[in-house]
């Protein structure tokens, strides 16, 4: 018998005793990551940014799609610019468009839209990527094979006549937006789970797990989908800004957002068409949008470093 | 006479996200002109380190100061142009692993050239000549070809001699082989242990041996330097060392080491004996297991798959409460057999009976409810643990698979009462593995396994990871736990040493058959086949006027290609058929004495 009367008392006696909290992998990392400058200087950044776009549109004086013709593509006031046709006024702190909207509202609203688009996206590629490329590489065999040639030929698909005429059948339905960048940017993450499924199939502790009992879909949820956690989540920040491009890209195409909702794609677009006459409707939301995306790029870089096991 | 190599105060640094590590603390040490001095201690006490900062080799993090004289100049910390004509022409050095040290893109007998060529101004012609005898000297058979082979097509041994080569081609004065023997099989250990041996007396070059084994180093060093924490704790003369070591850490490093002519351990757990109710009680039988794996090979339209005999034909019983040793050299089948009874490897052939109830063909429903009864311990303990899980989940795994029936609170308890059984803190359950040492690890490894108190726990390697000092403790761990519950063990080790104090019986493999199965006595005292005798005579003591005085009968043939069905008739050569495809004749185990099992080989 292994539980003798005295061991279990010990045992109780122990329970009662201050049980010491483990470091866990993700506090080390969390560690590592708030140590880099480059990292949480853009989170914060980005906080900043995502708060703005949630909550100044609530008490802004301007609506996003309030028009305005006395003020039609006025410059903010501090523009340096002196041949511009007009001045804006008040809180117009970017301007306005050549609606008279004001511009800086219209930015917020875009960020929304396009962090929306970004987030939902890749969430759903995460979601789908991650457990078809965990079964994939964990099954392998004639599964995987055939799971993975499933994907190439999704590759092959060429992409925007994919999204054109998904846009085209079902007319310009916002939400098919992240279904459709959601459903190409999957492919990616299902192949960088499976390799990582692969080389962890490899390691003992698989083994260790298999002879401890735990059937297969135990394994996955357990062993294999936490351990590919790391190398996934740098993907998925770096997904982000790719779907904000890829929604951008559509857009600027006229096959995303509709007037008088806007998104990045959309303001640039405009701000590009009127480049000449007024440039801060170009210059402001490409502006915001590098930013937003150097964020992006540089939290991927830190998390990468965080979570690098080499460094363990 | 002036050392070739002085150091003195040497303090090594590394900066880490935790904190400065002291690796190396204000140490002196010298060298002199054609000696030996072995240099030895556990993981972690700095050695390797000392000797990579004298050589301005650290990591990018570490940092050396102090002073390091080479015949009288001052080589530490000089820059890397004027240390490179002394690194690799004058101080070479040799590492653990013979694979990661080589180029993989360049042929051998390239990177020994460029060694060469790297520091003396010789012709082609010339470098090519050098190379040949260097390795002719190495013994490396049929160097001519070996030249052009790639380190990926030779073996082990072969690599580390080659490494050997290249380190002695510039003619150094002193050379530096950290763990050169580590990573290989004994009868390698042996081969090259010669070879360095041999190298010193003709070469007259000095040699620093870093290691880990008092075996090797018996057998190797004329001074001694112990290692701790990055400090020397003690040095002398070899037979100061061996026979009065002054310091209690001397004295717990050669007493925890196993040795082949000590099967008792004294002042330790011992083996329980066989008691003789049990002895009837059949746990498992194995009849004529076999572990074919589908090679394929040849060109792209017509392949050929030939079978990779990993484990072919084996037999044998075990009984409730015994604990059979396997050993054999890497590459001989015995993880493959365990995996294969553990049904973790699917095999290709053959029966497993357990508990008088035929297993062979169970469904997945029946391979789980067995888990219960037979569970493993695996080598490297941070890789069998989930660097993501707590240990106590880690533990709880198990019982949580295979007793679903139990709360989660009674899991718990038992997870506690597991821990502390094995000797760890049950308030460190929520602790990770990164967080304990690789002692610690292999505790909780043990306790995953004993915790659904199975009939049969198979160690695979189970302490071969670990440091001589823990590595007595667990073995202490394992025969503890085996008593009290009356366990059967498969105890699979390369160390003879170990295997004799833990087992019963003890099986000989090699290249997937049994060649030797006798009682644990017998089997070291009256071995009979001439590999078994090969393995016994090149285990290391730490004993060195006994290492010195050893005859030198090694095997000298190389572990051939399991893919070459010859090679199993390496000892019966007169009923072999020449042709590595052929079919060939497997040699059978004859009973030469009460079960003591030998298989037939051909009178020397």
């Amino acid at each position: 018998m292994i539980a003798t009367g005295a061991s279990i008392q010990n045992a109780e006696v122990m329970m009662r005793a201050q049980v010491v909290q483990g470091r866990s992998l993700w506090v080390d990392a969390r560690n590592r990551l708030l140590r880099n400058r480059a990292a949480v200087a853009s989170m914060v950044l980005l906080g900043i940014i995502a708060l703005m776009a949630l909550f100044v549109p609530l008490f802004w004086p301007y609506a996003y799609n309030a028009v305005d013709y006395d003020h039609i593509s006025c410059a903010p006031d501090w523009w340096p610019e002196e041949s511009v046709m007009c001045r804006a006024g008040g809180l117009h702190i970017f301007g306005t468009d050549d609606l008279g909207r004001d511009l800086f509202v219209r930015i917020l609203y875009g960020a929304r839209i396009s962090l929306a688009v970004g987030l939902a996206a890749t969430l759903v590629s995460l979601f789908i990527g991650v457990t078809y490329g965990a079964i994939s590489g964990y099954i392998g065999g004639r599964l995987d094979e055939f799971m993975m040639r499933f994907v190439d030929i999704l590759y092959s698909l060429p992409f925007i006549f994919f999204v054109i005429i998904l846009m085209v059948v079902f007319q310009q339905n916002f939400f098919l937006l992240f279904v459709a960048i959601g459903a190409v940017e999957w492919l990616t993450m299902a192949r960088i789970v499976r390799g990582q499924t692969l080389s962890l199939k490899q390691k003992e502790f698989i083994e260790a797990a298999r002879a401890a009992g735990v059937g297969t879909f135990g394994i996955i949820r357990k062993h294999i989908v936490p351990n590919v956690v790391g190398p996934v989540i740098v993907y998925v920040t770096l997904t982000i800004p790719t779907v904000i491009l890829s929604e951008s890209f559509l857009s600027f195409l006229g096959l995303g957002i509709r007037e008088p909702l806007t998104s990045w794609g959309v303001l640039i677009k405009d701000g590009a068409d009127q480049m000449e006459s007024a440039s801060w409707t170009l210059v402001f939301p490409a502006a915001i949008m590098a930013i937003t995306l150097f964020c992006f790029n540089f939290i991927g870089d830190g998390l990468r470093d965080a979570l690098d096991p080499k460094d363990r | 006479m002036a050392p070739i190599l002085e150091i003195r105060n040497l303090d090594v640094r590394f900066s880490t996200p935790d904190g400065e590590v002291h690796a190396v603390k204000n140490l002196d040490l010298a060298v002199g002109e054609g000696e030996c001095l072995g240099v030895v201690g556990e993981s972690g006490s700095g050695k390797s380190q000392l000797f990579l900062g004298a050589m301005g080799l650290l990591a990018s993090n570490g940092r050396a100061t102090g002073s390091v004289k080479y015949r009288g100049d001052e080589i530490l910390n000089i820059s890397q142009n004027r240390l490179n004509k002394i690194r690799g022409s004058t101080i070479t050095m040799i590492f653990q692993d013979p694979l990661t040290s080589l180029t993989p893109h360049m042929t051998v007998g390239a990177q020994i050239m460029e060694a060469l060529r790297a520091h003396q101004n010789v012709s082609s012609g010339e470098a090519e000549k050098r190379t040949l005898e260097i390795l002719d000297l190495v013994r490396i058979s049929e160097a001519r070809q070996r030249m052009d082979q790639y380190p990926h097509e030779l073996s082990g041994g072969t690599r580390q001699r080659v490494m050997i080569a290249m380190a002695t081609v510039c003619g150094p004065d002193l050379l530096i082989a950290d763990e050169p023997t580590t990573a290989v099989d004994v009868t390698v250990q042996a081969q090259i242990l010669d070879i360095m041996r041999d190298l010193q007396k003709e070469l007259k070059t000095a040699i620093v041996m870093i290691s880990h084994d008092m075996g090797v180093i018996a057998g190797m060093a004329d001074r001694v330097q112990v290692m701790r924490e990055g400090e020397i704790v003690e040095a002398g003369p070899v037979d100061e060392i061996f026979y009065r070591p002054k310091h209690t850490y001397t004295k717990t490093l050669l007493d925890a080491m196993p040795r082949l002519d000590r099967p008792m351990r004294e002042g330790h757990v011992g083996l329980s004996p066989l008691s003789t109710i049990s002895a009837d009680q059949q746990l498992l039988n194995v009849e004529d297991l076999k572990v074919y794996f589908p090679i394929r090979s040849g060109g792209f339209l017509f392949r050929k798959t030939k079978p990779l005999r990993a484990v072919d034909g084996v037999s044998f019983r075990l009984r409730q409460g015994e604990t059979l040793g396997i050993v054999g050299e890497s590459g001989c089948g015995k993880s493959t057999l365990a995996r294969a009874i553990l049904k973790l490897a699917p095999k290709s052939d053959g029966k497993v009976v357990w508990c008088g109830r035929d297993v062979t063909f169970s469904n997945d429903a029946e391979v789980r409810a067995l888990r219960k009864e037979f569970q493993i311990v695996f080598q490297d303990p941070l890789a069998s643990l989930d660097p993501r899980m707590t240990i106590g989940e880690s533990i709880a795994e198990p019982l949580r698979s295979l007793k679903p029936e139990l709360s989660a609170d009674a899991a718990t308890q038992e997870v506690r009462a597991m821990m502390q059984h094995v000797g760890l803190e049950p308030a460190s359950i929520n602790r990770y593995p990164h967080e304990f040492s690789g002692g610690q690890n292999q505790r909780v490894g043990i306790a995953r396994a004993m915790i659904v108190k199975p009939k049969l726990v198979i160690c695979d390697e189970a302490v071969s990871a670990l440091d001589v000092s823990i590595q007595s403790q667990i073995v202490d761990l394992i025969l503890k736990l085996q008593a009290e519950f009356n366990m059967s063990l498969i105890f699979i080790s390369h160390d003879l040493s170990i295997v004799r104090q833990v087992s019963h019986r003890v099986m000989v493999l090699y290249l997937g058959r049994i060649v030797e199965l006798a009682d644990r006595h017998a089997i070291y005292e009256d071995p009979r086949h001439p590999y078994t005798r090969a393995l016994i005579s090149a285990v290391l003591t730490p004993d060195p006027k006994a290492e010195r005085s050893k005859s030198h009968d090694r095997l000298v043939s190389e572990l051939a290609s399991p893919l070459d069905t010859r090679a199993q008739l390496a000892f019966l050569k007169s009923h072999m058929i020449d042709d590595a495809d052929a079919e060939q004749y497997r040699p059978q185990l004859q009973e030469v004495a009460p079960g003591h099992f030998v298989a037939e080989f051909d009178p020397e």
